[in-house]
């Protein structure tokens, strides 16, 4: 859906980025300053590449060798900026109104009764934007841009200027945006838990270059990646199904290829595909099986590699039934174990360690 | 107490130059101010400079170039008669064309910051939602400006309003044509026993000016309203 070469040096820092993105939600992910914005402008028209080659939906947008640069407003990208950017003098209505009524009838592809029931903005159409929340408003910013057809949606960072609860207001109607709409999205964030609740595959991207572009759990399992994924973040992703709920006890069971992995309660239906991020800090390693332990997941696995982390620490990768687990633990629990690749291990994981941010319905 | 004939003429025509000044020259003051607000080339700080020339010269200066220039034997003027059959020299056009240009940094200034304040942001996304650039101009960058163009406009107005020197040294001081309330207010000063008609329309010059004003505060405040829904 989208290809993508630019190169732009703007006084030190040289952007140099290339990646394609399919169908589904992409995750641009860095630090800031890593370049991010500069590639959702360029992908929008709002700033130009030195070169490069920028294709949506097979259509062709910036060609630095062929002298196109489609205008912005020709481009059918949709837009959701961090600040909602909605038209103060503009009704909600108008303002959601405003990019559709641009298109011939014909091209309109996705309802306006049916995004405001998804996004839920029904009651707000005849307020101005100064009357609305953060949430609101960028609820809006993003029915505004869905309602132009776009071909992609680009979101730079939408839930960064909202507090927290907030964030957990917005962040369930761009799931479902991403899934009941066909628009392939571009998101660009530094948070990991968004990204794990949202995107498919992932774009890394350090000091204006793509470091690494892959599935969400692909990219996240590798251990050379650490400092950019985040330290205290770092853990390794690992897709499951909810098997079954507990009710007298409030946990639920998710089905993975290692066994089971007893969670807190999850408001998800039995049968549900389910993203765990299962934090590295978090896991302990036995060499014998526990018993008589409050620690409710006990999985057996082999160890697959160890590695040196900073300081004292060495990260443990665990292979669990095909699923990788990370496990970090000091040095001298390594040694005292004598942890070595291949080695039949136990790993235990506090179901209490595993909060709601870090699962993810898909 | 009634205002007189003459009271009344020279009120017509003041508020006659002062609006045709405005409405000819915001289409001008608009485009100007945008290019000073907006775009970046050599030669930008002399148009700056040329534009704000009448603020700070004397207006009889600026009525002496009109005169030379747009006189019937100027060269502009000339060429004005000869193609569209326009004079301006002597009759209230040219009165119109003086307040015009005395007023005109006056609105270019306040249109340029009102301008300047428009978040640049917002047009970017209307140019994403497919909306050209002239469009965004109309529908975005105008309707958040229009607090500011309507304080320019109401600015230049009351400019035109007292507007005296480049008026009677370009069009004279004819009663009907070019006479406005303050070149009225100057004939009577100049005649022996005119004193008291001439508070008469000091006191209608402080009235008019003050509604101006009033308005002004009043359109300020509608505009406020409608960016707060």
């Amino acid at each position: 859906m989208l290809d993508l070469a630019v190169r732009r040096t703007q006084g030190v820092f040289t952007l140099d980025v290339s990646f394609a993105a399919g169908s589904g939600v992409t995750a641009l992910f860095g630090r800031s300053g890593s370049g991010k914005t500069s590639v959702i402008n360029m992908v929008a028209g709002l700033s130009r590449p030195d070169d490069g080659r920028i294709v949506v939906g097979g259509r062709l947008l910036f060609d630095s060798g062929r002298r196109i640069d489609v205008p912005p407003e020709d481009r059918r990208v949709g837009c959701v900026f961090q600040e909602a950017r909605l038209f103060p003098h503009l009704s909600v209505r108008a303002n959601l109104t405003f990019g559709m009524k641009r298109l011939a009838p014909a091209e309109r592809k996705i309802p306006f009764d049916v995004v405001i029931g998804v996004l839920g903005i029904d009651h707000l159409l005849e307020r101005h934007p100064a009357r609305l929340s953060g949430g609101e408003k960028q609820r809006v910013a993003i029915g505004r841009a869905l309602l132009a057809s776009p071909r992609i949606l680009l979101m730079d960072e939408p839930l960064a200027a909202l507090d927290a609860a907030r964030k957990e207001e917005v962040l369930p109607f761009i799931a479902r945006v991403a899934r009941q709409f066909a628009v392939p999205m571009l998101y660009v964030s530094h948070s990991m838990d968004e990204v794990l609740r949202l995107a498919d595959t992932l774009v890394l991207i350090d000091g204006g270059r793509v470091a690494a572009v892959g599935t969400v759990e692909s990219v996240l399992a590798r251990t050379d990646l650490r400092p950019l994924t985040g330290r205290y973040d770092a853990g390794a992703v690992v897709e499951g199904i909810v098997a079954g709920h507990d009710e007298d006890f409030g946990v639920t069971r998710l089905a993975f290829g290692g066994g089971e992995l007893v969670v807190g309660r999850l408001a998800l239906a039995i049968g549900t595909r389910t993203r765990v991020r299962i934090h590295a800090r978090d896991v302990a390693i036995a060499l014998d099986r526990p018993e008589r332990i409050s620690v409710r997941n006990v999985l057996p696995c082999v160890v697959r590699s160890v590695a040196a982390a900073e300081g004292h620490l060495v990260d443990v990768v665990l292979d669990c039934g095909g699923s990788p687990l990370w496990s970090q633990i000091t040095r001298q629990a390594q040694a005292a174990l004598a942890l070595a690749p291949g080695l039949p291990v136990h790993a235990l994981i506090k179901a209490v360690t595993i909060a709601r941010g870090d699962v993810a319905g898909r | 107490m009634g205002l007189t004939a003459a009271e009344i003429e020279a009120l017509r025509l003041s508020l006659l130059v002062s609006a045709a000044a405005v409405a000819g020259s915001l289409p001008f003051g608009v485009l100007v101010a945008w290019v000073l607000a907006r775009l970046r080339f050599p030669g930008k700080t002399l148009l700056d400079g040329f534009v704000h020339l009448p603020l700070v010269l004397p207006p009889v200066v600026v009525g002496y170039v009109l005169l030379v220039s747009l006189g019937r034997n100027g060269p502009l003027g000339a060429l004005l008669e000869r193609w569209f059959g326009i004079a301006v020299a002597f009759t209230w056009k040219g009165a119109a064309v003086a307040s015009a240009v005395i007023a005109f940094p006056l609105m270019v200034r306040a249109i340029r910051l009102a301008l300047e304040g428009v978040d640049r942001r917002l047009e970017q996304a209307a140019r994403t939602l497919g909306c050209g650039p002239v469009e965004t101009f109309f529908t975005v960058t105008l309707p958040l400006a229009l607090p500011g163009i309507s304080a320019g406009v109401v600015l230049a107005f009351a400019r035109s309003l007292s507007e005296f020197g480049a008026t009677i040294t370009f069009v004279s001081n004819i009663p009907g044509e070019t006479r406005t309330l303050p070149l009225a207010l100057y004939a009577l000063i100049q005649t022996p026993g005119g004193e008291a008609a001439a508070a008469r329309l000091c006191a209608i010059s402080v009235v008019l000016a003050f509604a101006a004003l009033l308005a002004s505060e009043a359109l300020a405040r509608r505009f406020a309203r409608r960016l707060e829904g």
